[in-house]
């Protein structure tokens, strides 16, 4: 084990990106998941401890285009007040409102809950439906270099993506949603706040004529990584939302939730709350 | 032993300077190196909110937040609450409302309930309850400083400092 041997709080991005070229820098903003983590000891830090929260870019909300982008060191508590989201995507100011407490909203960065990548992390469902990428960035060739990745094949397991150590992780985005966009938030855990969800759902899609189309369906703590729900998706794709298709839909979601059991729930509570979560957004967007 | 890094902030309206370990969390700092033992430390893993404290105005865990990071901000604890009068009206509505039991929990709940109030003016008592979900009281005392919380938003003589 090696012992941390400098603490660095740039103010440009290529400044940060240079210190994680060699592999070597633990990264941080809120602290959060870091400190609880390191504490306990399930993680170590590298030699160089690095605080990103300073950068300049790497904050704040820009949705003036057709493209939403949500800068890494974003936290939690701006996505829960911005008028703008509340806006173009309630859904994903619902999960923020449902996230945590306070205290930890207001130090937890958006771009920490995606890179911790914790099967429960409640900003991976919501911002999976609004069909988000994220961007990660290194130096190479004394340049930086930025590479995109949708949110769906950012995930490869518990506290693992795709992001590689040189990589950090500078914005997500999203296309404006459509005009007629609906989008659902559910999740549950034992209490309302500062709770890890069990399970949680979102859905994202185009709602006209009786009919749901481009649907995104995403669910949160029913398998190794946040997931779309591909079978339901498919069960509810163009089809008039009706009693038939709803069924449908809750019987596909058995086929994407590979729940296990753990110390927070069983797997038979996980899939059957996520059945019943599937059902009540749908009826949701029925009733509106 | 980790780095340690030289850092400058304003602690309670005071200018500071201190070493800290990169590493050391603002809730030890303020305890073990500043002395301020007001800000208590719970859980240490920010699901208690005892430790709550304010930075450039925000409540949050100072059990999790890095020391290091204070540096040019601005960080108030509960004994930067008190007025030039004594208590804070937060404070003496909790002494009022009889909302303290063992008290452990008080200097965080103080914190955050000042912040809400600041906040939001008119807080009713379901966002007071809302806002104050990241304090725990073992002592199951939620009902009186809901009270608490309360008689300051209707008051509304909250000052902000």
């Amino acid at each position: 084990m090696q012992e941390l041997s400098a603490y660095l709080v740039p103010h440009r991005l290529d400044e940060a990106l240079q210190a994680m070229a060699d592999d070597e820098a633990t990264v941080f903003c809120g602290g959060t998941d870091l400190s609880p983590q390191t504490e306990s000891g399930a993680r170590q830090y590298k030699a160089t401890l690095l605080n990103i929260r300073r950068i300049e870019g790497l904050g704040g909300i820009d949705a003036q285009g057709d493209e939403i982008r949500i800068g890494a060191t974003t936290t939690v508590s701006e996505i829960r007040r911005s008028a703008v989201l509340a806006e173009v995507a309630p859904v994903l100011v619902e999960a923020a409102e449902h996230f945590a407490s306070e205290q930890i909203r207001n130090a937890a960065s958006v771009g920490g809950n995606l890179c911790n990548a914790s099967p429960a992390g409640d900003m991976s469902p919501p911002l999976l439906v609004l069909g988000a990428s994220v961007e990660l960035a290194c130096w190479r060739n004394d340049a930086v270099h930025t590479r995109r990745v949708p949110l769906e094949r950012f995930f490869l397991g518990p506290g693992k993506t795709v992001r590689l150590p040189q990589e950090l992780l500078t914005a997500v985005v999203f296309e404006r949603p459509a005009a007629g966009f609906v989008g659902r938030f559910r999740k549950a855990g034992p209490r309302p706040a500062l709770e890890i969800s069990t399970v949680s759902v979102a859905l994202g899609a185009r709602f006209a004529d009786g009919r749901l189309r481009d649907v995104r369906v995403a669910m949160g703590s029913v398998a190794p990584t946040p997931l779309r729900a591909r079978h339901v998706e498919a069960a509810l794709e163009g089809q008039p939302l009706n009693a038939a298709t709803l069924a449908a839909a809750v019987e596909a979601a058995a086929e994407d939730a590979k729940p296990i059991d753990d110390v927070r729930a069983s797997a038979w509570y996980r899939g059957h709350l996520v059945r019943v979560f599937v059902e009540e957004v749908l009826n949701d967007v029925r009733r509106d | 032993m980790s780095v340690e890094t030289e850092i400058r902030f304003k602690l309670n309206g005071r200018e500071v300077g201190l070493k800290v370990p990169a590493t050391m969390k603002t809730l030890a700092m303020l305890r073990d190196k500043l002395g301020l033992t007001g800000t208590k430390y719970a859980c240490g893993e920010g699901e208690c909110g005892a430790c709550t404290v304010r930075i450039d105005g925000k409540t949050v865990n100072s059990c999790l937040m890095y020391a290091v990071d204070c540096d040019g901000r601005e960080v108030v604890t509960i004994e930067g609450l008190r007025t030039p009068e004594g208590l804070h009206p937060m404070q003496q509505a909790f002494v009022e409302h009889g909302a303290v039991q063992c008290g452990f929990c008080m200097p965080g709940m103080i914190m955050q309930a000042q912040y809400l109030v600041e906040n939001n003016p008119d807080l009713t008592r379901e966002e007071a309850q809302r806002g104050l979900e990241g304090n725990l009281c073992r002592c199951t005392g939620y009902t009186k400083v809901l009270d608490a919380v309360q008689a300051v938003a209707g008051r509304n003589e909250c000052r902000s400092r």
